[in-house]
């Protein structure tokens, strides 16, 4: 299993070359049928981008994330994480750049039920071999810098929607990862809340320089952005930098 | 993760779904504890038997009158009078028999102050004592001159003792036996139950001649009720047994096809086909218990199956945030030998229990050995090992995506 560094800056740390994805539907009446989600894709973000995806519903935008974020693997092209092809990669390498590599935060948050914010956030740790006791300490620490130490103990169901989403938040960045892939992270907050987590990512963007690619559908959303990548019908129509 | 912090999560994971984790748990704890039962019931059957064994004296024969279609087990026919002392003698000087011990044997009813007791009693030879593997606990077995003169002398069982003479010692003392004074000569070390559960230590045994003349009484003088026989060694069994009917053949006058009006008995032979039933029952018990063991393991399937189901959104986030397939397989696979060692442990605490209780109210010898208790509780882990790892492995299989956007 090949250790993922940090990307040297003559090296894109994201990088898709014709990349395509079909589903097969298994129909009963039609037999096997495929469609195609993704077309082409081709899409290069470096280390420290804060890109955002927008398109709309069905474009294709969740299923390219999960690919970027090895949860998903394309039916054709390349992709190069940090240099590495992925598609040469074992499952267990997989695991091992999803826990210390890439954060993910969710729409829908995505957090364990019945456990306590801390060990939410712990749990990445305890993955990546450490001792329960250290875990919760750093957890602990993670949780003071995004603001819920007096939620550490709280279980999601008793955590307001905004606050879950800053522990997930929270877990997302334990690792230090070098990317934050975010699908549609304010999807299920009010504005108010929603402008407080862009902060956040902002923040992490500019100050600790990790990489951001998020979705969204709001303008607003987008605007935090310094890179917006428009999807329709799974092909990208629209790329440019915005400051 | 390391073993300790796994083995905390499947507890917490078991710990949401007490009631659910409790049922699952009742099929292994039960499971655990019939076998653990039934073996220890099995065990105390065949430790029984071989004590019996062991107290009976080796290479034995027994010899009744009638023919074993006639005469059947029972010692008590009592009809036949074809054995006499003269058959006893003569068995004796073969080549390869040891010993003989004739007896004449009848109840008693015997009195010592104002106890009295009704027992055994057996009217036979000194050769009697060495032939049954009898020890003395105090005082003599008589001897071969007082079996000639037919003195009234006794030695009791260690049962009949007790029940005449209380803690009292009992040699030397004159008790009445069917209303005639006998010295009690010796008592006799406790046996027990014999293989066919009759109380060994609840007898009389006085000479035979003072027997036949004083006690008994006797319509066909010399005849007696059945002899043991000892071989001289274990391996010539079966030649000594024909000598033994060669002979009596010869001296009853029974040629060609006629029918023996005698039947001589292998005790050794009876011995293991006991052991061999003992142990059989002993596996046989075993193995129904295990089928309640199996029962409680596929329960063990069935529910983790349903909780892989459940949490396959778990499983998606916890592979989000890094888990690799190893991590979830132990995770499940884990809550499954959770299940079966706590319900191992229960189980056999509660198998014990049971035995004791068993044992107090039944009567019964239990057996419970610390290799039973290891057995039963590896064979419990073996089970959650064995289902536990289909459903672990189903969950490691999920694919990361498929399993996130699992509703
Ligand atoms: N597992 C699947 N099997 C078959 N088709 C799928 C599967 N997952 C997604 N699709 C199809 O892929 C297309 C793109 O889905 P995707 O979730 O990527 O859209 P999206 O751009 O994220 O939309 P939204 O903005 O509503 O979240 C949809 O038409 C969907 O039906
Ligand atoms: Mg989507």
């Amino acid at each position: 299993m090949l250790p993922v560094r940090p990307s040297t800056s003559s090296q894109p740390l994201i990088k898709i070359e014709h990349l395509c994805k079909s589903y097969a539907l298994d129909n009963q009446a039609n037999g096997s049928l495929n469609s195609q989600v993704l077309f082409d894709i081709n899409i290069e973000i470096g280390q420290g981008e804060f890109v955002a995806i927008m398109g709309h519903s069905g474009s294709g935008k969740s299923t390219l994330m999960n690919i970027l974020g090895c949860l998903d693997t394309p039916s054709s092209g390349r992709y190069w994480f940090s240099g590495q092809d992925v598609a040469a990669l074992s499952g267990d390498a997989l695991a091992q750049i999803r826990n210390r590599n890439i954060g993910f935060v969710f729409q829908g948050f995505n957090l364990l039920k019945r456990m306590t914010a801390l060990d939410n956030v712990a749990t990445p740790l305890l993955y990546a071999g450490m001792s329960r006791a250290s875990s919760r300490k750093r957890a602990l620490e993670q949780l003071r810098l995004t603001g819920l130490t007096d939620f550490s103990l709280y279980q999601p169901n008793q955590l307001s929607g905004g606050q879950q989403q800053r522990v997930a938040i929270s877990r997302a960045l334990i690792n230090q990862p070098q990317l934050i892939l975010a699908d549609e992270p304010t999807g299920n907050l009010d504005s108010q809340t929603s402008c407080e987590i862009m902060a956040l990512f902002q923040q992490l963007n500019r100050e600790q320089n990790i990489t951001i690619v998020l979705v969204t559908h709001e303008d607003d959303i987008a605007a935090y952005a310094n890179r917006l990548i428009r999807f329709k019908d799974g092909r990208v129509i629209h790329d440019e930098s915005v400051t | 993760m390391n073993l300790l912090t796994i083995i905390g999560e499947s507890l917490r994971a078991l710990r949401t779904n007490r009631l659910r984790t409790g049922l699952t748990m009742l099929g292994m704890i039960i499971g655990v504890a019939a076998v653990v039962l039934l073996i220890s019931i099995g065990q105390g059957a065949q430790s029984k038997i071989n004590q019996s064994i062991a107290t009976m004296g080796s290479n034995l024969f027994i010899v009744l009158p009638g023919a074993t279609s006639s005469g059947g087990l029972s010692f008590g026919s009592g009809s036949v009078k074809t054995l006499t002392v003269g058959d006893s003698e003569a068995i004796a000087e073969l080549s390869l028999v040891e010993a003989t011990a004739p007896v004449i044997s009848g109840t008693a009813q015997l009195n010592y102050g104002a106890n009295n007791w009704s027992t055994t009693i057996t009217g036979t030879t000194p050769d009697y004592f060495n032939v049954g593997n009898w020890n003395i606990e105090s005082g003599t077995f008589f001897s071969e001159s007082e079996m000639r003169s037919a003195v009234r002398v006794a030695v009791l069982g260690k049962e009949t003792a007790r029940n005449l003479f209380g803690q009292e010692g009992a040699t030397g003392k004159i008790i009445r036996v069917t209303n005639r004074p006998f010295l009690v000569i010796g008592v006799l070390e406790a046996k027990g139950q014999s293989l066919s559960g009759r109380d060994q230590d609840d007898n009389v045994f006085i000479p035979l001649t003072t027997s036949e003349r004083q006690i008994t009484g006797n319509q066909f003088p010399g005849s007696i009720r059945y002899m043991m026989v000892q071989a001289k060694s274990a391996k010539t069994m079966d030649e000594a047994e024909a000598e033994i009917v060669d002979l009596l053949r010869q001296r009853h006058r029974i040629t060609g096809d006629m029918e023996n009006d005698f039947t001589v008995r292998n005790l050794a032979a009876i011995a293991d086909v006991a052991t061999g039933t003992a142990k059989l029952m002993s596996l046989m018990l075993g193995a129904i218990a295990s089928i309640s063991l199996l029962v409680g393991g596929i329960g063990i399937m069935n529910i983790m199956l349903v909780s892989v189901t459940e949490r396959t959104r778990e499983i998606g986030i916890r592979m989000a945030i890094g888990a690799n397939r190893r991590a979830i397989l132990t995770q499940f696979l884990a809550e499954a030998v959770m299940i079966c060692i706590l319900g191992g442990v229960a189980g056999i605490i509660l198998g014990i229990s049971g035995a004791w209780i068993v044992s107090q109210l039944a009567d019964m010898l239990i057996v419970i050995t610390l290799g039973m208790v290891v057995l039963a509780f590896a064979f419990a882990s073996a089970i959650g090992i064995f289902f536990g790892f289909y459903p672990a492995r189903k969950a490691a299989l999920l694919k990361p995506v498929e399993a996130l956007r699992y509703e």
